[in-house]
């Protein structure tokens, strides 16, 4: 049941993009086509419930032992840049398939802050590894989520009349931002699921 | 100067050198802040601790970790300079409405709630977050003076046993409010559980007092 | 000196990372719920940005080119270590509002941006401007924001009250806030740039 409820809150009630503000510049930058934004989805789901793991791993069996939590910050961003080209290598080598319609959005993911994001949050919230893992894979689901209905709103905005001035990036900020208000109606909702299985 | 080329012993150097200044200058860092930021840490707990007791700044804490309903809790035990009990102050926590509420709350000998700080919290800014003023002394929803033996410490929408609660809840926040002052009445049960704050001179004996700074220890 | 003053003004205005290069979303929308916290993270970036370009266009000869990536990124996640720890330690308020944005920094594009743009091709002195340029611009930017939501939001801006906290419009202060500033206050930098599309 927790990790129940630790799926729905990191999918609606805290999602990643649009409440916590990690990995924006996916979410602005892939999001002009629906097939592309699922595409992105797909990888940055796979790269971080990988990542999270192996940084989990890595904190609890070498650096938390020997007291070296100030590496902390290195050892994981070279850590999820090493995984990320190492998926990308043995993806191209083992399923071409899957490599092509991945395969451009693999580098794009080393520089989405929401993979070192989650890899130090369950650190900071102190998961264990079961719990780190469905948190970095519901917290995925949520941005590709996010970015799929985002890229949805954004094909309809292309046929829309636009004064100057708010084109481009500005419209595009103004819309996420009302994406953000209608997810706000999810807030409380994990508090109101947690007293109704009394956990 | 030119580029150095890609050559595999070029780049083992290069990869190398970079990891051992990088780790040695972090490593160098963090032996040098280290005493300070463990100070900061401690000195954020005793003005809490200050804060929450009444405000006299001489004052003496042991800390003491109480299991209670599954909860844990962290009792201070403060004593004044000249060592007598002053109460406890505890630190409890609960689910809020966006996420860890974490409090402090200061009890006199009798249980009555001397003051309290919040820790931290996930509320939401300008509802729940006024949190931080509302129950203190004369804000809207005072608690201060009230004992939680005595008073019932609810909202006043809700009622426990037929008696109605006797605090209103933050305007448009009634889920902080009530996980307010939920943790607020485990935080008494806690200190009520945990020894009775007791002279310095007579008590504890040498074993307790190891495990009392094996507490503080883990405490940090 | 012009071209240490025109590289500066470069970074303010022309390029600036948030309005006009879009760059570094992630701690200009979360962190600018106050005009003091968007100063704050403004300024961290700063320091961080101006210590990486420095490093980096002293090393950029000896750095072999395929392995220059992972070399710029530990050069970075070592600046952003450093300065977490000197908050954590000397200004811990800063620290704690803040927060996880402060090791966050190492992903903050602008700072892997200019290292590959600008201070991988010139000199430690035009590098240094660059940094302090771009970074000043970026604290200029999440100041700006930061003080327009909180004004909008609670009625005050560096925790002065203009107007009664009663009046402000909350939502300016919580996430979709941010993302709406941001999104007229680049329409108006759009307008005073007078760029076509």
């Amino acid at each position: 049941m927790e990790y129940l409820l630790i799926f729905i809150a990191a999918i609606f009630v805290n999602n990643v993009v649009l409440s916590q503000f990690l990995g924006i510049c996916p979410f602005l930058g892939v999001s002009k086509k629906v097939s592309t934004a699922t595409g992105m989805g797909a990888a940055v789901t796979f790269v971080l419930t990988l990542a999270t793991i192996v940084t989990f791993l890595i904190q609890t069996y070498i650096l938390t032992p020997n007291d070296l939590n100030y590496l902390q910050t290195l050892t994981f961003i070279l850590v999820i840049a090493s995984l990320v080209q190492m998926v990308e290598i043995i993806l191209k080598k083992v399923s071409p398939a899957l490599y092509g319609a991945l395969g451009v959005f693999l580098p794009l993911i080393t520089t989405n802050c929401c993979v070192l994001g989650v890899a130090i949050g369950v650190i900071q919230k102190n998961y264990n590894l079961l719990e780190s893992v469905v948190y970095a894979f519901s917290t995925a689901i949520g941005f590709a989520l996010a970015l799929i209905i985002f890229a949805a709103i954004r094909e309809q905005l292309e046929l829309v009349e636009l004064p100057k001035g708010v084109k481009g990036i500005s419209i595009v900020m103004i819309t996420a931002g009302l994406l953000s208000l209608a997810f706000m109606g999810f807030s409380g909702v994990d508090g109101g699921l947690k007293i109704l299985f009394g956990i | 100067m030119e580029k150095l080329s890609n050559s595999l012993l070029n780049m083992t150097v290069v990869l190398t050198a970079t990891a051992i200044v990088t780790g040695g200058l972090l490593a160098f860092v963090n032996d040098v802040t280290k005493e300070p930021i463990a100070e900061v840490n401690k000195q954020a707990t005793t003005d809490g601790i200050v804060k929450v007791m009444g405000g006299n700044p001489n004052i003496k804490t042991d800390a003491d970790t109480i299991e209670n309903n599954g909860n844990t809790f962290v009792v201070y035990n403060v004593t004044d300079d000249k060592g007598n009990a002053l109460g406890n102050a505890v630190e409890s926590s609960t689910m809020g409405f966006g996420g860890e509420l974490k409090v402090l709350t200061g009890f006199d000998a009798e249980g009555n709630i001397l003051g309290y700080t919040i820790l931290g919290h996930a509320e939401t800014p300008g509802l729940g977050a006024k949190a931080t003023d509302w129950f203190q002394k004369g804000g809207k929803g005072d608690i201060i003076g009230k004992n939680p033996a005595k008073n019932n410490l609810m909202v006043s929408k809700d009622e426990k046993d037929g008696k109605k609660g006797e605090v209103d809840a933050i305007t448009a926040s009634t889920i902080t409010s009530r996980a307010f002052l939920k943790t607020v009445n485990e935080a008494y049960e806690a200190s009520a559980k945990s020894a009775p704050a007791t002279d310095c001179n007579t008590q504890p004996t040498v074993a307790a007092a190891d495990s009392v700074n094996a507490n503080v220890e883990e405490a940090k | 000196m012009k071209k240490y003053i025109d590289i500066l003004i470069n970074g303010l205005i022309k390029e600036n990372p948030v309005f006009v290069l879009v760059l570094g979303m992630c701690p200009t929308l979360a962190t600018t719920s106050s005009a003091i916290n968007g100063l704050s993270m403004g300024l961290a970036t700063c320091f961080v940005l101006i210590c990486s370009n420095l490093v980096i266009s002293l090393i950029k000869n000896i750095t072999p080119d395929k392995v220059h990536i992972p070399v710029y990124i530990c050069i970075i996640a070592t600046f952003v270590t450093v300065l977490q720890m000197l908050l954590a330690a000397y200004v811990p308020e800063v620290n704690a509002s803040l927060g996880i944005f402060i090791p966050l920094i190492v992903v903050n594009c602008i700072i892997l941006g200019r290292a590959e743009s600008f201070a991988s091709k010139h000199g430690p002195i035009e590098s240094i401007f660059d940094g302090i340029g771009i970074g000043l611009g970026f604290a200029f930017a999440l100041t700006l924001l930061g003080g327009c939501r909180e004004f909008l939001g609670t009625g005050k801006i560096f925790d002065l009250t203009v107007f009664p906290e009663d009046f402000g419009a909350l939502m300016f202060v919580l996430p979709p806030g941010a993302f709406i500033t941001l999104g007229f206050l680049t329409a108006i930098v759009n307008k005073i740039r007078g760029v076509k599309n």
